[in-house]
């Protein structure tokens, strides 16, 4: 039995070899998503595109203003001169925030009247808006508690180390310097191997179907089980080949850490290979031209990429939409692969994922076995 | 060019079509699945996000400070543990993504005076909702914060400026008022839409004809090769200016996402973007001759960068400079810059001429360039 898969094995292995598009499809697409999600791929909002406009020009507006200078999270792009040039340098999308000091701010300030302060926020781009408000809002809340302790300094000295201040005492854990890449680079594994080997294996059976060549293999000696084996090995070894590619190029080159344990991940990933070699070889019985097999997979793969918290996360979605993500293999082995790169947990956390993912495999194997068999007959 | 033969062309491109499953599929069901998907799949921002409470002081002060975690909407106390291994346990197990510590002394340091931190441990794991989260909840401690100091210079008979905080921050949010995601992403979907109608369905048209055998009666014909290339085109700028204004029509009456510029911006823009798209999936079609091939490079080319270096979802202008300088190479780029302005902020040709100019430019050199790829012979 071992030799028929081997000899299965390197006839998989050739074909794959000589096929220029599949190669083209095996190899370019793990280079560039590396690339894309490495460098690219970033919700992080390093420096915020600001135009001020101070109308006040006191002593108090101007400290307001070199606290947005000073603070590394906003580039003053422009002081404006007056509000028609502040609106239209947001208006043509250079600035995301547009801040006016308007006249009498500091009066207000003394005469202890609440100052506004009027903010202006493109929120074409939503979550860029959202992080820069919250920069704004810690800027402010620093201002008015540094401003009470001043007046306090000034009315009455003795008392200053009196006054009460709560803060937030904030601790990032697993990602301290909000780094996107530490979030992708390791799920990178997870879609890359998602849409390699369900295609490979879709369109290994798919193959031989199209060119006519199953029927040479079915009167062959080789066993039903064995033909199966011989068609998602290879996708597996392949599958492995790329998480151990990114890992590798994930840790040394992108500097993403890794703290876990390396056999976990292992486990993780071959379940999780057991569910995408499963769905490809489901898809192929359902298929009779590789074609077919390219548009059904395609059907599958983007909701099965969207709906699997990569990029997006899940708790902000829809109810209905969280439920299908429980269907969904992709979604446990992100935990996995973010456990154990970031997390540095083990398999005390991570079981009920392994246990999910082995289920759905379990369960896409056996109907695709079940419907492999009959479509032979 | 003689337009009897591109309509004959035209029409038997259109039979084709309807007579193929696959481009059925794709360009009457991929649409709708992606604004289903990526409308409501795709919320960036955090609302409830779970928090685990370890309050070591157990007073009327930290009490008052938590209740004001549990009235704003961003959090959702799921639990109040009396250790910190359950926080720690909690946010391993992703149970929750934001841990917060009143130390023992809350109370009383509070009444002596000088600072006090209450520690918040956040997991960092998905960076941007921990970047949110961390915003979110400095707000509600400086709130708090400010609130103990004016009780404070009340009681200690100081005065106090009324019971004012000194300033506020007066937002005004343009073009998406209500900061939502799917504002910003459904025009993006468009372009998305676009790119995978027109590249793939068109690096079929001259694949098929070789893999079916029908070159030949092609090429025997009197029919000029650029005839060809513009009838087998035709149907698909036709089938793209259709799915464009569907995915146009849900996204503003379905979605509710606002449409402030004018439909003839929109046209234009989408027209140059569907030469550029087409003449890009018909040169692929022409190079590779094999519809799998075709279909498969097809996406890699064109849906990768529109997806990841348009500025669909991820902001260019936070990208490190060379990647920046790629994306000027990405003609989806232009197209999701014009979308985003058309629909948010209701710009005009006028304003648009930048990304309009760059569009022009790609749709002459790929429409050339595509002429000049295909010649009718059989080798």
């Amino acid at each position: 039995m071992l030799a028929r898969i081997f000899h299965m094995l390197v006839k998989e292995f050739l074909q794959l070899r000589r096929d220029r598009y599949a190669r083209i499809r095996l190899i370019v697409p793990p280079l560039i998503q590396m690339v894309m999600f490495g460098y690219a791929a970033t919700f992080e909002v390093h420096s915020v595109a600001t135009v001020l406009l101070d109308r006040d020009n006191s002593q108090e507006s101007r400290d307001l203003v070199s606290r947005f200078t000073a603070s590394g999270r906003f580039e003053v792009i422009a002081i404006a001169r007056d509000e028609i040039e502040l609106a239209t340098l947001v208006d043509h999308g250079q600035a995301t925030i547009g801040v006016q000091i308007h006249p009498g701010f500091a009066q207000q300030l003394r005469k202890g009247v609440t100052a506004p302060v009027q903010l202006i926020v493109d929120g074409t781009n939503s979550n860029t808006a959202l992080i820069a408000l919250g920069y704004v809002n810690r800027i402010a809340a620093a201002f008015a508690s540094e401003y009470a302790n001043d007046s306090v300094a000034r009315l009455a000295p003795a008392r200053l180390r009196l006054i009460p201040n709560v803060e937030l005492e904030e601790r990032p854990w697993y990602n301290p310097g909000f780094e996107s890449r530490w979030f992708f680079v390791p799920g990178v594994i997870g879609s890359l191997m998602l849409v390699i080997t369900v295609n490979l294996t879709a369109f290994a059976v798919v193959r031989e179907r199209e060119v006519g060549t199953l029927e040479q293999v079915m009167v062959s000696p080789i066993r039903p089980i064995e033909f199966i084996l011989g068609k998602t090995l290879p996708s597996f070894l392949v599958g492995l080949a790329v998480a151990t590619l990114i890992t590798l190029v994930g840790t040394l080159w992108f500097q993403v850490p890794f703290r876990g344990n390396p056999l976990v991940l292992f486990l993780g990933v071959s379940l999780f290979l057991g569910c995408t070699l499963s769905m490809g070889l489901l898809i192929s019985t359902l298929c009779t031209t590789q074609q077919q097999a390219f548009a059904l997979s395609f059907f599958v793969l983007m909701p099965g990429f969207t709906l699997s918290g990569f990029s997006f996360p899940i708790a902000s979605m829809p109810t209905v939409m969280q439920w299908l993500t429980y269907l969904n293999p992709l979604r446990y082995l992100l935990v996995v692969l973010r456990g154990t790169f970031l997390k540095g947990v083990g398999l005390g956390v991570l079981w009920p994922q392994m246990l999910a993912m082995a289920a759905i495999a379990a369960t896409v194997l056996s109907v695709s076995v079940f419907r492999f068999r009959k479509s032979l007959d | 060019m003689n337009l009897g033969r591109v309509a004959a062309i035209t029409r038997k491109e259109f039979l084709q079509v309807r007579r193929d499953p696959r481009s059925l599929l794709i360009a009457l069901f991929m649409p709708v699945m992606l604004l289903g998907l990526l409308g409501y799949g795709v919320r960036l921002d955090a609302k409830h996000v779970p928090v685990y409470v370890f309050d070591r002081d157990g007073s009327q002060d930290s009490q008052a400070l938590l209740k004001r975690f549990q009235a704003s909407e961003y959090f959702q106390l799921a639990r109040v543990v009396d250790n910190y291994g359950e926080i720690v346990a909690a946010i391993d197990a992703n149970r929750c993504k934001l841990g917060l510590v009143v130390p023992p002394d809350f109370a009383r340091r509070l009444r002596d005076g000088g600072r006090v931190a209450v520690q918040a441990i956040v997991d960092a794991t998905d960076d941007n909702t921990a970047n949110l989260a961390i915003g979110y909840a400095t707000a509600v401690v400086s709130g708090f914060s400010q609130d103990v100091q004016l009780d404070w210079m009340r009681r200690q008979g100081l005065p106090d400026r009324s019971a004012a905080p000194p300033l506020s921050i007066e937002f005004r949010t343009w073009y998406n008022e209500e900061l939502e995601s799917r504002n910003f992403i459904i025009p993006g979907v468009v372009a998305l839409v676009m790119t995978l109608v027109g590249a793939l369905l068109s690096s079929l048209t001259i694949a098929r004809e070789w893999e079916r055998g029908t070159m030949e009666q092609l090429v025997s014909t009197p029919v000029t090769a650029r005839e060809i290339m513009v009838g087998k085109l035709i149907p698909y700028f036709l089938i793209g200016l259709v799915d464009a204004a569907f995915c146009v029509v849900i996204g503003i009456f379905w979605f509710q996402v606002p449409f402030r510029g004018t439909v003839a911006t929109l046209f234009v823009a989408t027209a140059l973007f569907l030469v550029v798209v087409l003449g890009i999936g018909f040169m692929i079609s022409v190079a590779i001759p094999n519809q799998l091939g075709a279909s498969s490079i097809a996406i890699l080319v064109t849906l990768l960068p529109t997806n990841m270096l348009s500025g669909f979802a991820f902001p260019i202008d936070q990208m490190p400079a060379p990647i920046r300088a790629v994306t000027y190479l990405v003609w989806g780029r232009y197209y999701v810059t014009i979308l985003k302005a058309v629909f948010l902020k209701g710009s005009g040709l006028r304003a648009l001429a930048g990304p309009l100019f760059a569009l022009i430019v790609y749709a002459i050199v790929v429409g050339t360039l595509a002429t000049r790829a295909f010649r009718k012979t059989l080798t």
